[in-house]
């Protein structure tokens, strides 16, 4: 499992030499790596029953594209052409675009509601397919996200799970210098979910976390996620610059080597 | 015509138990008879239309056929980024289905007047724009609209629209005007609550001599192409009119189509001049500024004529 981060992470810096987001996608590996590797159950992506992923930090998608492949969706040859001209895979996450992709996204605050739906349809269908949708911390300044959080509460969605990447960073600054509502723990619970703080690195804890949901039955569950910005890469660990740079062609041997080294 | 959008969505949720109605907190003493007869796949969203918009993708990409209701402000421009991306953008069979098409709403003021919706409708790839001229025409573009197979935004009044057709049995395809009544020499294409208007003008100009076309061109997007070439044949004069802004609407769908294809006839558009109304004003009221009631229409086209 840890191998498996280690191997998404060595694409990213690869495929991070162009464009930005590296950061936002270095971020959320290990719960993306435990979600497909150990918790969801996804025979094919067409499958009707499956469990459903939406990346509402559609920014980040480079490790979703990167996780996907690793999952055998489609071949990993694919992720060299990454925003490549006349390619298939966008900077942003397209509906369709590649085999496991559910949503498009990009613009923050969609992916909630997108999920409320599918969540409300299977509840419906009596179908037990759980619905996981991955949000940024600075995505939750979205009026939509709230307006959602009321929804699938009033709606007893049990099947929804809520990941916030709390990577503490945003275009600008750290989160709580741009708007301050660092107390989202006590927001998500005011509006009925029922919230589990984990290390979003700790393999162990995310699996344990998710084994948990739903927290409570007849509740929507959160799951805020702590993670460090650019994980894995030391000199741009926690550095909001990482939201934009891309990885020097220079250093790239430099990241991979200790990305080898920490694992 | 929210009665016969009701109705024939009871009709059609009857037979489809993959059809939803979801509502943002509009549809008081319309929509209590789906409520009640399919409790399970009717929600009052509340007030929250970006939410709304988001559901109805989610529910569209888990296989259901979803109708969104509410008024044409609330629909289409409140979420519109909604709209574009989770609806447009991922290509979903929703029906945003707008109450209160032009100045329906006159007297709430312009926060409720829908006269930009059918330009930014049109603007968005995929999206399909459909106005019907009156109740029988909004009961075969429901019923047609459940064969489209991307998003469709239908245009609704409120009640009491008169209608122009003889009997409920027309011929109604999306994408295709429906001549209501022949004539030459002057084309009255008009959409939504303007198909009457045209009619009653046309009656006037009939006592002077003059015997107009009258189209309801209840699909603005795609609009008929080849009716419009085809009524370039026998008209020197199209007129377009509807209850929305000149920019952006059937009159502008209409010239594009004069330009590119060439066609050898005048345009003259009925339409809001660019403004919110200055003024309060009832429906009537306000087409009366805007030169909009069958006595204005009549007058303008005769003096463009003379």
């Amino acid at each position: 499992m840890e191998k498996i981060s280690t191997e998404i992470r060595k694409r990213l810096v690869t495929m991070h030499q162009t464009g930005s987001h590296f950061g936002s996608a270095m971020s959320i590996v290990d719960i993306l790596t435990v979600l497909y590797f150990k918790i969801m159950n996804i025979p094919s992506p067409d499958d009707p029953d499956r469990d459903r992923f939406i990346l509402s930090k559609g920014h980040a998608t480079s490790a979703w594209y990167t996780t996907l492949a690793k999952k055998g969706f489609f071949p990993e040859e694919i992720l060299d052409t990454y925003l490549d001209d006349g390619g298939q895979l966008y900077g942003h996450p397209v509906r369709g675009g590649v085999p496991g992709v559910e949503a498009s996204t990009g613009s923050l605050g969609h992916g909630i509601n997108i999920g409320i739906g599918m969540a409300l349809a299977a509840q419906n269908d009596g179908k037990d397919y759980k619905v996981y949708v991955l949000m940024g911390d600075g995505e939750l300044q979205e009026g939509s996200v709230w307006e959602g959080a009321m929804l699938a509460s009033r709606l007893k969605l049990d099947n929804l799970v809520a990941i916030i990447d709390a990577n503490k960073l945003q275009g600008f600054d750290r989160v709580e210098n741009i708007q301050p509502i660092n107390t989202f723990r006590g927001k998500w619970e005011a509006f009925g979910w029922i919230v589990k703080e984990v290390d979003g690195h700790d393999h162990g804890e995310l699996e344990a976390t998710f084994h948990e949901v739903p927290f409570k039955s007849g509740c929507p569950s959160v799951v805020i996620a702590h993670t460090i910005k650019c994980k894995g890469v030391p000199e741009m660990e926690n550095k909001f610059e990482s939201h934009y740079l891309s990885v020097p062609k220079d250093k790239v041997e430099q990241y991979v080597k200790e990305l080898d080294e920490e694992r | 015509m929210r009665r016969a959008f009701i109705n024939t969505l009871l009709e059609l949720a009857e037979k489809d138990p993959d059809l939803y109605l979801l509502t943002g907190d509009t549809g008081f003493t319309i929509l209590e008879e789906f409520q009640k007869r399919f409790p399970g796949r009717y929600y009052n969203i509340g007030i929250s239309e970006a939410a709304m918009i988001g559901v109805s993708a989610g529910l569209a990409m888990s296989g259901k056929t979803v109708f969104v209701y509410t008024i044409v402000p609330f629909v289409t421009m409140r979420c519109f980024e909604q709209v574009r991306i989770d609806l447009c953008y991922q290509n979903l069979p929703v029906k945003l289905v707008g109450v209160g098409q032009g100045f329906t709403y006159g007297t709430a003021g312009a926060t409720h007047h829908a006269i930009e919706d059918i330009a930014i409708m049109r603007a968005l790839p995929n999206m399909t724009v459909i106005c019907p001229g009156g109740p029988i025409e909004t009961k075969k573009a429901v019923e047609e609209s459940m064969k489209l197979s991307g998003p469709c935004y239908i245009r609704l009044g409120k009640s009491g629209e008169a209608t122009v057709h003889e009997s409920s049995d027309i011929s109604f395809t999306i994408g295709k005007g429906i001549k209501v009544r022949d004539g030459e020499g002057v084309a009255l294409v008009a959409t939504s609550n303007m198909v009457p208007v045209a009619a009653e003008a046309a009656d006037l100009l009939k006592k002077e001599g003059i015997d107009p076309v009258v189209v309801s061109m209840h699909t603005v997007k795609p609009v008929d192409r080849e009716l419009i070439a085809d009524l370039s044949q026998s008209c020197f004069l199209i007129a377009t009119l509807e209850e929305h802004n000149v920019i952006g609407g059937l009159g502008s769908a209409v010239g594009d189509v004069i330009l590119e294809e060439d066609l050898p006839v005048r345009l003259v558009k009925f339409a809001i001049p660019d403004v919110y109304a200055p003024v309060v004003g009832s429906q009537q009221y306000l087409r009366e500024q805007f030169g909009l009631t069958p006595g204005q229409v009549f007058s303008r086209i005769k003096n463009e004529i003379l």
